[in-house]
């Protein structure tokens, strides 16, 4: 029999319980760095004492009562505790230490919610957000998220003391947003788990494997959104939206590691279950029209097409149109270009393409490619291709688009 | 990455009640972690079938299957290690142990292969 090293077995249960953990002593001591110092005090001892004293039955609220009492030792040795003490009426403090610890134990919903809300304030920048929430709600280690990142460890170090700071400077509450504010709020923490999302998305074969882990931590944390936020449309439209495209992964790659493109792509080896799970976080948008629900409903399109030659165009295009107008960029115009160059032929495309100003972004001259060369405009075609490979900085994207222009020289 | 867990024993006669909701407690906690993919429980045997090869004969048995333990549910669940899904699964395991003593069974962790398994050629 072999035992299992309880070093992992820490790490582990750590990595399920973090965020709970992390948002409970958030709402105790109601200061977001501390509450990660104790956290990690609390990790720390359980790396000390499993591996002598053997794993504890209930691992889980073995380190939450662990925490409890880290944290109640912290607030005890600040002055923040004899004003705990008036808040609650108390007067001795020896004598009600147990009731103070009780008091502590009522279990309080939205922890989760809170602590989520305050990882991704808008008070700090983009990378700051992204590095504390991966860090307090991922239960990531600064070494994880610096691998996933592509930046030297002590970057995300700096990153989250950054962040941490601001957070204390600003005096921002651990609370949920009030009702003014909600929407915006809630539209910066789907933005930071989208952007971890893509991020892991845009890894090529070969990267190290903390990249890719990014898409399944953002569908992680989108699913627990989902749980914990069951009422807002578009939380499930992101989770239907990440589902639908993480479900395309097994088929991006090829056997060379070269990217395949959505046409191309052997759907056989799409992801059925991730297709499954994110039609059923599509149907519980419930008809919103918000920018996550119609980039779901455009990607549902693409999932529900057995072949690319069943694609939907004219829906997609319709959607997209949808999209210009709930989440207008020159890139939604882009990709409307190319549904509408398969709906309604490539010169209706064309003349999207030439409204839209999107400088240096190598899709635009690719695009442009693409409906030349099937309006028989070969010799543009081949140039614009030329173009594309010339401005991107994607070495297997140049290698795709010189590709092209060989095929039409 | 994503493990399938296999609950294998003899089906139990008389699940308490307070077994089967703390397990629904358990699938919902998991799913709300974001873990838990997917999950169902299993007839017995005798509604099933066996479709065998050997020795280049197919042939077909109905169930039940005595020799064999039975499997009574599955679930797949979305990890960072194997330790994480073995925690599931022991916590799992630890509600028979606590809601129906004596009950003996196992759950089977098995990794279903997925993109990080395939790697492009060194």
């Amino acid at each position: 029999m072999t035992a299992t090293d309880p070093r992992r077995v820490v790490e582990a249960v750590w990595r399920i319980e973090a965020g709970r953990i992390v948002a409970a002593l958030a709402r105790i001591v109601r200061d977001v760095g501390l509450a990660e110092e104790l956290a990690q005090d609390t990790l720390v001892i359980a790396l000390e004492q499993w591996p002598v004293n053997g794993v504890p039955d209930d691992p889980g609220p073995w380190l939450m009562a662990t925490a409890k009492h880290r944290a109640i030792d912290a607030l005890r040795r600040r002055s923040r505790y004899q004003r705990k003490l008036e808040e609650i009426g108390r007067a001795t403090p020896e004598a009600d230490e147990p009731d103070l610890a009780a008091e502590l134990d009522d279990y309080v919903g939205d922890d989760l919610l809170r602590l989520i809300f305050t990882t991704c304030h808008p008070v700090l920048s983009t990378e700051s957000r992204v590095a504390l929430t991966l860090r307090l709600l991922g239960g990531l280690s600064t070494d994880e998220i610096a691998r996933a990142y592509l930046v030297p460890e002590p970057t995300v170090g700096q990153r989250i003391t950054r962040a941490k700071r601001t957070l204390a400077e600003r005096n921002v509450a651990i609370e949920l947003p009030p009702p003014a504010e909600a929407a915006q709020r809630l539209a910066s923490v789907l933005e930071v788990v989208y952007l971890i999302f893509n991020e892991g998305y845009a890894a090529t074969a070969g990267d190290d494997w903390m990249r890719p882990a990014l898409c399944e931590e953002a569908l992680r944390l989108g699913r627990v959104l989902s749980t914990l936020a069951p009422a807002e449309p578009e939380v499930h439209g992101l989770v239907a939206l990440m589902e639908l495209q993480a479900s395309r992964i097994p088929a991006r790659s090829g056997p060379s590691g070269e990217p395949i493109l959505l046409p191309d792509q052997d759907r056989r080896r799409w992801d059925r279950l991730l297709i499954r799970r994110g039609l059923e976080a599509l149907a519980r948008t419930e008809g919103s029209w918000g920018p996550y629900a119609v980039q779901a409903r455009i990607a549902a399109c693409h999932a529900r097409a057995t072949r690319a030659e069943d694609t939907d165009w004219e829906r997609i295009a319709t959607l997209y149109e949808v999209l210009t107008h709930v989440a207008p960029s020159p890139v939604v115009d882009l990709n409307r270009a190319v549904a509408v160059g398969h709906a309604h032929g490539p010169a209706r495309g064309l003349e999207i393409v030439d409204a839209l100003v999107l400088p240096n972004y190598a899709l635009v001259p690719a695009v442009r490619g693409d409906l030349l060369a099937r309006l028989g405009r070969t010799d543009e075609a081949r140039r614009e291709f030329e173009r594309a490979a010339a401005m991107t900085r994607n070495a297997r994207e140049r290698g795709l688009f010189e590709a092209r222009a060989a095929a039409l020289a | 990455m994503r493990y399938l867990i296999m609950l294998k024993g003899n089906h139990p006669t008389d699940a308490p009640p307070e077994l089967m909701d703390a397990i629904m407690r358990l699938g919902e906690e998991a799913t709300a972690a974001g873990a838990l993919l997917d999950t169902a429980g299993l007839a017995p045997s005798a509604a099933g079938a066996r479709v065998s090869l050997s020795g280049g004969q197919v042939s077909v048995t109905d169930g039940p299957f005595a020799e064999a333990k039975e499997t009574i549910s599955y679930a797949l669940y979305q990890v960072r290690s194997k330790e994480e899904a073995v925690e599931w699964a022991s916590r799992f395991m630890k509600l028979h142990r606590d809601l129906m003593p004596g009950w003996d069974g196992e759950s089977e962790v098995l990794k279903v292969f997925g993109p990080e398994d395939f790697g492009p050629p060194a």
